[in-house]
């Protein structure tokens, strides 16, 4: 395994061990007695030890971290206690959809942000060039949930074309399997729209920045001397080697990313890890959100590695055992 | 590099600085002249459209919200705190972030290590997911968001402080100066830190405008400032119901919202070029 994988794998697991600490740490030191918040005012004091007995609070702090480290790696958060039911069975029906709904806006955003930002860098129009990127700055800045509410407010209140709650329909169950794809993509289509349309911007003006940086560099002139086309010199050579810092980038904002879903989630009652958390704290159900802080720490670390591996397949010079190593 | 003229020559930079003063201006000013309070005749001043006058002949710029209230007054009551918390949490930010940043850059060796390691850690930790734990586990308040936004937001400036300050160790300048006797202390406030100011001072405008938003997000959840106080994000929370019979309730605090966000991009790009061309 090559030098950075390692160090990649080992970062990425001290932030996972790190989040899984941090929330222990929080929850014993935030006030107020947790078994008095689940019992609540009326409980008596050999109900409340019985309880602090079975749930182990009664036993040093040392050892109640081993088990909680010990329950983590194996999946296990405890019950939740708003709703009854266990934790991991909660999350492992939220996480497929911010899942789904953070890789399709990603890919969305990177492959419309690239494509603008390289049309804008090879753009002899400065005024549109202008146009474009105070565009994108703009939608750059609006906060997640003010831009789902206006688009709410026009494609689902005043033009009626698309839902704005949920995933499914309420008669999804009795559709057809192309009913059921086009009910499922309907209602997609304005939470992907609010992450995309904040996120590209962010993409455009980095590609659009780089590429401008290269627009004069030796190889691209002799790429054009010899001949090649236009649109295959901007691709192959100028897009290429403006590439790289992209995909860091890309590792970069992953966080960011899960933030803004947090919020569309929120707002479009998305059935995921945000809305779980969003509900849970809410609630002050502390299981359920300590649990999805750790899970969505494991999924942007996860796209951190992902993201590196990715920059390694894109820019061979990263690969260790070339010619500097 | 081109050649770049002084600040205030930057046309898109200067635009910036003026909306960020005016927004700053009118969010001391305008709380002084009316507070956006509820009026005696609720029912009658209810959901004023923009430009209405109410039953004493009185003129809502931005009409009224449901209780009455004007929300012209109203968007810059909460822009007092929404500014100020951006304020005040990249202050702590800015002070965190030079520390630890001088500090890795000067002592150098595993001190730097360990410092630029943490660094790395805490920038791999969703903000918002510790902001949505904090929130579970104490009850919410415009101090706790301040604090926590402030801790979680040092990273950048100390990786760029790290960086910066160890290019400028080795500049004739710095070494001119330890010979006259400058100590650490002097040598980081006096010399160093005027050369690296463009850029940390573009980091800490783009974590003004994210401290805003990450803010207004967390009202807007009813997780951050609480109620009577209003920052922006509660204001676009309060406009969420009435998206459809009074869409200027919830537009007027997010469009004010984008606008300072955008302000802050075009200072600290213009601070950058500024940066870069030293």
């Amino acid at each position: 395994m090559p030098r950075g994988a390692v160090l990649g794998l080992v970062r990425a697991i001290a932030v996972i061990f790190g989040v899984v600490t941090l929330t222990f740490v929080l929850l014993h030191l935030a006030p107020g007695d947790p078994v008095q918040r689940l019992l609540g005012p009326a409980a008596t004091t050999a109900q409340a030890s019985a309880i602090r007995h079975s749930m182990g609070l009664d036993r040093p702090i040392e050892a109640q971290y081993l088990t909680w480290l010990g329950h983590v790696s194996h999946g296990d958060f405890g019950t939740s206690i708003a709703t009854g039911r266990r934790v991991g069975a909660l999350l492992s029906d939220a996480w497929p959809a911010t899942a789904a709904l953070v890789a399709l806006s990603l890919a969305l955003t990177y492959v419309i942000g690239i494509a603008v930002g390289a049309w804008q860098a090879n753009s002899r129009s400065r005024s549109l060039d202008g146009a474009v990127t105070t565009g994108a700055v703009a939608f750059n800045a609006m906060p997640a949930y003010w831009l789902a509410l206006v688009l709410v407010m026009v494609f689902t209140y005043w033009l009626r074309l698309l839902p704005a709650f949920g995933a499914s329909g309420l008669d999804a169950e009795y559709l057809s399997w192309d009913g059921r794809i086009a009910d499922r993509l309907r209602h997609l289509a304005l939470p992907l729209l609010t992450l995309t349309l904040i996120g590209f911007g962010g993409t455009a003006r980095f590609v659009r920045a780089s590429m401008r940086d290269l627009r004069d560099a030796p190889f691209l002139v002799v790429a054009r001397a010899k001949g090649v086309g236009s649109m295959r010199t901007i691709v192959r050579h100028q897009l290429r080697n403006a590439l790289v810092p992209v995909v860091t980038l890309l590792g970069l904002s992953l966080p960011a990313f899960f933030s803004g879903t947090v919020f569309v989630e929120s707002v479009f009652a998305w059935p995921g890890v945000g809305q779980l958390m969003v509900q849970g704290v809410q609630a002050r159900d502390y299981p359920v959100v300590m649990a999805a802080a750790t899970v969505s720490a494991v999924l942007v670390v996860v796209g951190n590695l992902a993201a590196e591996a990715i920059g390694e397949l894109v820019d061979p010079r990263s690969r260790s055992g070339g010619i500097d190593g | 590099m081109a050649e770049t003229g002084p600040l205030w020559d930057d046309r898109p930079a200067m635009t910036g600085f003026a909306i960020l003063a005016a927004c700053a201006l009118l969010a001391v000013v305008a709380p002084m002249v009316s507070n956006g309070s509820m009026p005696a005749d609720v029912v009658a001043s209810r959901f004023l459209p923009p430009l209405a006058r109410d039953t004493h002949h009185v003129i809502h710029l931005l009409g009224t919200d449901r209780l009455g209230r004007d929300v012209w007054s109203r968007l810059w009551a909460g822009a007092r705190i929404s500014l100020s918390v951006g304020l005040v949490t990249m202050a702590i930010s800015l002070v965190i972030g030079v520390a630890v940043g001088a500090t890795a850059a000067f002592a150098g060796g595993a001190i730097a290590a360990i410092l630029l390691g943490l660094t790395d850690f805490a920038l791999g930790v969703p903000r918002v997911v510790l902001l949505l734990l904090l929130a579970a586990l104490w009850p919410p308040s415009a101090i706790q968001v301040v604090a926590v936004l402030g801790i979680t937001g040092w990273m950048p400036i100390a990786r760029l402080v790290h960086a910066d300050v160890r290019a400028q160790l080795g500049r004739p300048y710095v070494a001119g100066a330890v010979t006259l006797g400058a100590g650490r202390l002097r040598l980081l406030g006096a010399h160093i830190l005027p050369h690296i100011a463009p850029p940390v001072l573009a980091a800490v405008t783009l974590g003004i405008g994210n401290a805003i938003t990450l803010e207004a997000g967390l009202s807007f959840l009813g997780l951050g400032v609480q109620p009577p106080a209003a920052s922006w994000g509660s204001l676009i929370s309060s406009g969420r119901d009435t998206v459809v019979n009074a869409p200027w309730v919830g537009l007027a605090p997010g469009v004010a919202l984008v606008l300072v966000v955008v302000s802050c991009t075009l200072v600290a790009d213009g601070l950058q070029e500024r940066g870069r061309g030293e």
